[in-house]
């Protein structure tokens, strides 16, 4: 009997293997390293993501399956692309100097930061759930490393601890889901369970409804959505503070890119059912996050709990499941990738050794000593608010816009009661920074490393820019899904 | 020319873009040169604009298309219109004036070059606003305005109250503001467009008169006024705001931010015009700020926050315009309370300057002799202000009561009441500052001075626009003038903005006639405010006299000035003090105050039970993930 | 289709019931006398000395790992072998990926120094 093999075409995954490749170099390349010369590793590291970016960008405007229908490579996927190695190699930017300060500027970093990186992209691509599933694995297990990473910080070593057992706790009911889906309709190819629906004998298996309900609750869990979003704060506090922005962005980023394809590609025939879950998830993730953070007085975790309302935020473009409302996703991962990533490069420039330096009075004064820094702040946390002319603005009047004009009025309503109440912790921080004088006199100089001031320099630029001139990316977006909800 | 009007706005950003980057490495000079400069040639823009605007609906002056996707589109473009070109001229020849006074004013304060980067940024954001062609915009120009006023509000932040007083003014102005956005997402809801004109033109075809969701959205759209502009309820930021610097005050908190939730009304006159309902708010809430808040400025003796309440009031006034779909009038309005307040406000920057910051009344007085420059223009205001033929609040209050008579007696009885309030307390303010006996503390009487050029000759232009801007409103009565048709034109306000805001009424001859009797009556209730004020005031040194030598018994009760304050306060004032004092500490402090307060308080108590729920222990992490996928999945059986 | 798993459903209320019963019902019918020996971790009678939980060094763990991970790569190569022949060129460079990727891993904590001792 003859075995069918494979077409195999290895440009459709260009992206993903210069990515992997780079990221296995990386690891070779550090074997012959001395310590103080890690820092080419960054290089190398950020020229693989550049290469990831180019081979995206080759591939735009392409529209077809490839290894037997188990990876799509649409304009969604590559979008998905382009936002993942955005945040990466900003992050990467971020990390250099930040890594020497904390003393663990292993090589691994910078590897497994590109194996999490290629994870992303495999979701971003994913036409079937063990896809999706094998992707967000690889983005989540170098993430367990990369959150113990600074080996001798307690704190880091509970974040790892805390993230690997909730992690996997979540990934089997992310598994099961997967399983129930498979049994009740026979296919883990997302346009094959779509078609499948339509037959109501399937349609109307419980299995499938619990099912659907244990990956909303996997996924549910990588982004952050209350009442599955306890780890986030933790995680995000005691991880070194670049590998929390990594995380903040970039998986929050992948299960969304996961959540779309699964709920609106396989599952749109249950958009009645899962629409009303994540009505009420959003709406509690708005408010609990929102709500917890006004009382943070640590910059990471209020910055965690602002990240858990944004994903509050993102879930209304879900819901409301249109054209606009995908793109106003895809939009609002842009902005939110580059405001948050920002305002953590600015986290990271006051931090001291040890993660010291976070609590939210070592702020005071410093929109005067250091008042570029003190602007870049101020733009960062205004976008995150939601104030124009910043990115962040615009970002919440299209996703909002889009729910509004699906009908779901109350639920824009609640959203921009949240976003006003926001205000208050955002402007907090910018009051400490500009309003009050530092505690203690004799502080240290801050450094200005050039990978930070770069990272820092394009994310001002992105947020105005996108704030003042936000439509060839919406553009963009919009183009991004032209295939996607044809069908 | 009118391509230009993209510079209108866009030069004072430069302003605020050099003076932001490099302002502190600049000589003061060159920063206030920069500063003034720039919103000076945006003023001539303006000004040009307005001459060489055809009669016939120009089409918007599109810059960029800014978003672009699907059926959503708002462009980055200007309208130009009578209604944008005067507001563009109001506040950028009034910001001009500011800034020329703000060199001197804040000549001293080591935040010079910061103080005019943000006021440059402001002014770009209001003409922003009042040029914009979709909602979008304008809300972009709405949010920089508030942001603008949060940051000089605070501008000497190292003082707690400043501070405070700036997150109070940005988070109360929120609380509108969302009902504002909320608005404009339900009109891209209902007519799939965000463009103003083309909302308009459509709602005019779409709808019939009292349809439900044009009154939702009005109403949204009021609930942002009410924030900005200070209204009843959520006017409680603006007497806080006279924290910041004078000049701010005057630019900001009276001339420019503040009325544009009017300006909002009236370029969406069409929308509330559908909407009766709205309209009649408008017109609650516009009438009774007025009087609640010109009674609360009887009884202030902090001479900023007496003209804050006075503002309050006025607002109230132009709301009042709008809400009897007199919408030009209240523009009107909004035009010459521009002037006089703005002048008001210098004036009283002038007296605090030469006082070192005394801002109690009590302690002030005579300055007469003093400051003569700032005296004679602050009385020219005030005269404005009350009402006085033939000043510019004459005829623009004047309008505005006769439309509301059209409408509602009651309206026009407490709009009457109110200007006669009006009259009193901005005469007491005069009296009690300018005339009689000096109270001024000895140290400071020394320095007292007249404040310099450089912010007496900003006072004499605003003093000119508050004689003559009345006449905006009547150019066409006075046809002896002698103007030729073009300016009679252009220059009455009321027919120039009538494009946009629809007709003006028609004057018949019986109807002027009893325009007429009631212009008299206001015009003498003003003057009673005034010579109440001047009884209690100025002839007080000599009403105990005279009393002591008629009345003997009573001499006891007027002995001094303190005695009869008392007595005028027990006979006449009492009642009406004691109610505005429970306005003002209870419900202002108490009930408002604490509900601003308290819902803040609320949510950090939620907040810090929501801590407390974050134990750390993965236990009770599982557990609450376990509950929530026990509920998700019971809800998908 | 849920009517397909009523077996595993049975067999599950089943075999919860078997050793739900079996615990319950020598906890019923079990006489229980107390006492302290009976009580101790032995009751052979020999005192428990020291901790129960022993630390091990981390190198076995390392070591355990790396066993499983080249023992499964052979474990691999004999189902691949077996059809190699139909595989053709394919079959052997995608065994070559995986070999390929399986020696960086050895180059790796050979650098390391995971395979020394000590």
């Amino acid at each position: 009997m003859p075995i069918p093999l494979p077409t195999v075409n290895l440009i459709d995954i260009s992206p993903e293997i210069i990515l992997g490749v780079f990221g296995v170099l990386v690891l070779l390349i550090d074997l012959f390293l001395r310590r103080e010369r890690k820092g080419h590793l960054a290089v190398l590291s950020l020229i693989g993501v550049v290469g990831a970016f180019y081979a995206s960008l080759r591939l735009w405007g392409s529209s077809h399956y490839a290894f037997s229908q188990s990876i799509v490579v649409d304009n969604l996927s590559l979008f998905f692309n382009g936002i993942f190695l955005l945040g990466t190699a900003l992050v990467i930017l971020m990390s250099v100097s930040y890594i020497r300060r904390e003393g663990i500027n292993l090589g691994e970093y910078y590897s497994l930061l590109l194996f999490s990186t290629l994870g992303m992209l495999i979701i971003s691509s994913g036409n079937d759930l063990i896809i999706l599933f094998l992707g967000l694995e690889l983005v989540s297990i170098p993430l367990y490393i990369l959150s113990g990473f600074a080996r001798t910080n307690l704190k880091s070593n509970e974040a790892a601890l805390k993230y690997l057992l909730l992690g996997v706790f979540a990934t089997a009911f992310l598994l099961y889901g997967i399983a129930l889906v498979y049994g009740s309709t026979g296919s883990i190819k997302l346009p094959m369970i779509a078609k499948l629906l339509s037959d109501t004998a399937v349609s109307s298996n419980p299995l499938l409804f619990i099912g659907m309900g244990m990956l909303i609750i996997g996924f549910g869990f990588k982004v952050a959505l209350v009442p599955f979003h306890m780890w986030t704060p933790d995680v995000y506090e005691g991880a070194p503070t670049s590998v929390t922005a990594f995380m903040s962005v970039g998986v929050k980023a992948a299960g969304f890119a996961a959540l779309l394809r699964v709920l609106l590609t396989a599952l749109d025939k249950l958009q009645f059912s899962w629409v009303s879950i994540l009505v009420v998830l959003a709406i509690l993730t708005m408010t609990v996050g929102n709500v917890i953070a006004l009382v943070q007085t640590n910059i990471k975790r209020l910055l965690a709990y602002s990240s858990i309302a944004h994903a509050g935020y993102l879930l209304l473009g879900l819901v409301a499941g249109s054209r606009l409302g995908v793109s106003s996703i895809l939009f609002y991962l842009v902005v939110y990738a580059l405001m948050n990533l920002g305002a953590f490069a600015v986290v990271i420039l006051v931090g001291r050794k040890g993660d010291q330096n976070l609590h939210l009075n070592d702020y005071a004064g410093l929109g005067y000593r250091y008042p570029l820094m003190g602007a870049a702040m101020s733009i960062f946390l205004f976008s995150l608010a939601g104030i124009p002319p910043t990115a962040g603005f615009v970002a919440k009047f299209y996703i909002f816009s889009a729910a509004v004009k699906e009908g779901f009025v109350k639920l824009a309503i609640i959203g921009v009661l949240n976003s006003a109440l926001s205000l208050f912790y955002y402007l907090r921080i910018m009051v400490i920074m500009y309003m009050r004088e530092p505690e203690k006199k004799e502080v240290l100089p801050i450094l200005f490393s050039p990978g930070l001031v770069i990272a820092l320099l394009i994310a001002v630029l992105g947020v105005l820019y996108l704030g003042i001139l936000p439509s060839r990316v919406l553009d963009l977006a919009t183009s991004a899904i032209r295939t996607f909800l044809s069908g | 020319m009118l391509d230009y009007i993209w510079l209108v706005p866009f030069l004072p950003l430069f302003g605020f873009v050099i003076n932001g980057l490099v302002g502190t490495r600049l000589p003061r000079r060159v920063v206030g040169i920069i500063a003034c400069g720039t919103v000076g040639l945006a003023f001539l823009i303006s000004l040009t604009a307005f001459f060489v605007l055809p009669d016939q609906p120009v089409p918007d002056k599109v810059l960029y298309s800014w978003i672009k996707v699907g059926d959503f589109k708002a462009d980055f473009a200007f309208q130009v219109d009578p209604l944008s070109i005067i507001m563009i001229l109001i506040v950028s020849g009034v910001a001009f004036v500011i800034h020329i006074y703000s060199i001197g004013y804040m000549h001293d304060d080591p935040g010079y070059s910061r103080y005019f980067a943000y006021l440059n940024l402001f002014v770009c954001a209001m003409l922003l606003l009042v040029l914009a062609n979709n909602f979008l915009m304008m809300y972009i120009g709405w949010e920089g305005v508030g942001l603008c006023s949060y940051l000089l509000i605070g501008f000497w932040y190292e003082r707690k109250s400043a501070a405070d007083a700036g997150k109070k003014a940005f988070i109360v102005t929120r609380i509108g503001d969302f009902g504002f956005a909320l608005g404009i997402m339900l009109i891209f809801k209902t007519f799939g467009t965000i463009d103003i004109s083309e909302v308009m033109h459509l709602a005019q075809g779409r709808f019939e008169v009292g349809a439900p969701i044009l009154t939702a959205i009005t109403l949204l759209l009021f609930l942002g006024a009410v924030g900005k502009s200070a209204q009843i309820p959520l006017y409680v930021w603006l007497p806080d705001a006279m924290e910041g610097p004078t000049p701010v005050s005057a630019l900001i908190h009276a001339a420019t931010m503040v009325t544009a939730g009017v300006y909002m009304i009236a370029r969406c006159n069409v929308l509330y015009s559908l909407s009766p309902t709205s309209l009649m708010v408008v017109a609650i809430i516009g009438c009774a700020t007025a009087i609640y808040a010109a009674s609360i400025g009887l009884v202030q003796n902090d001479i900023k926050r007496v003209l804050a309440y006075s503002t309050i009031s006025q607002l109230g006034y132009m709301f009042m315009a709008c809400g009897v779909g007199a919408f030009a009038a209240g523009i009107f309005h909004l035009m010459t309370h521009a002037f006089f307040k703005a002048l008001l406000f210098m004036g009283a920057g002038s007296v605090i300057h030469a006082l070192a910051g005394e801002m109690d009344i009590r302690h002030m007085g005579g300055l007469k002799r003093y400051m003569p420059t700032t005296y004679k223009t602050f009385l020219i205001a005030a005269l404005a202000i009350g009402g006085i033929f033939p000043f510019a609040g004459f005829f623009s209050k004047d309008e505005i009561l006769w439309r509301a008579f059209e409408q509602n007696y009651i309206l026009w009885a407490i709009g009457v009441i109110t200007a006669a309030m009006t009259s009193f307390y901005i005469f007491r303010l005069v009296f009690k500052t300018f005339a009689g006996e000096s109270r001024v503390e000895k140290e400071k009487l020394v320095h007292v001075h007249e404040s310099p050029r450089v912010m007496t000759v900003p006072l004499v232009i605003l003093g000119v626009m508050s004689v003559i801007g009345g006449l905006a409103g009547v150019a066409k009565a006075f046809p002896l003038l002698g103007m030729s048709r073009f300016f009679s034109e252009k220059l009455n306000i009321l027919r120039f903005l009538e494009p946009v805001t629809g007709g003006h009424h028609a004057e018949g001859g019986q109807a002027v006639g009893l325009e007429r009797w009631l212009m008299l009556a206001s015009l003498l209730i003003a003057l009673l405010g005034i010579y109440i004020a001047y009884q209690f005031y100025v002839r007080n040194p000599q009403l105990p006299k005279r009393l002591a030598r008629r009345l003997g018994r009573a001499y006891n009760f007027v002995l001094n000035k303190y005695k009869v304050d008392e007595l005028y306060d027990f006979l006449f004032v009492n009642p009406a003090k004691r109610f505005s004092v429970f306005l003002w500490r209870i419900w202002d402090d108490r009930i408002i105050d604490g509900i601003v307060n308290g819902t803040a308080g609320f949510f950090k108590v939620c907040g810090h039970i929501g801590r407390r729920v974050q134990t750390g222990y993965v236990q009770t992490y599982i557990l609450l993930i376990i509950i929530g996928a026990v509920i998700i999945i019971w809800y998908c059986l | 289709m849920p009517i397909d798993f009523l077996p595993i459903l049975i067999l599950l209320i089943l075999s919860a019931l078997m050793s739900g019963g079996m615990v319950f019902l020598s906890h019923l019918f079990g006489r229980k006398e107390p006492n302290p020996s009976k009580l101790s971790p032995y009751e052979c009678g020999i005192p428990p000395v020291g901790d129960a939980r022993l630390r091990f060094s981390v190198k076995f763990f390392v070591v355990a790992m790396l066993f499983i991970i080249f023992d499964f790569e052979g474990v691999t190569i004999y189902p691949w072998a077996v059809i190699f022949r139909k595989l053709h060129l394919f079959g052997l460079v995608e065994m070559g990926v995986f070999l390929g990727v399986l020696l960086i891993g050895l180059v790796y904590i050979w650098r390391k120094g995971a395979l020394q001792w000590d």
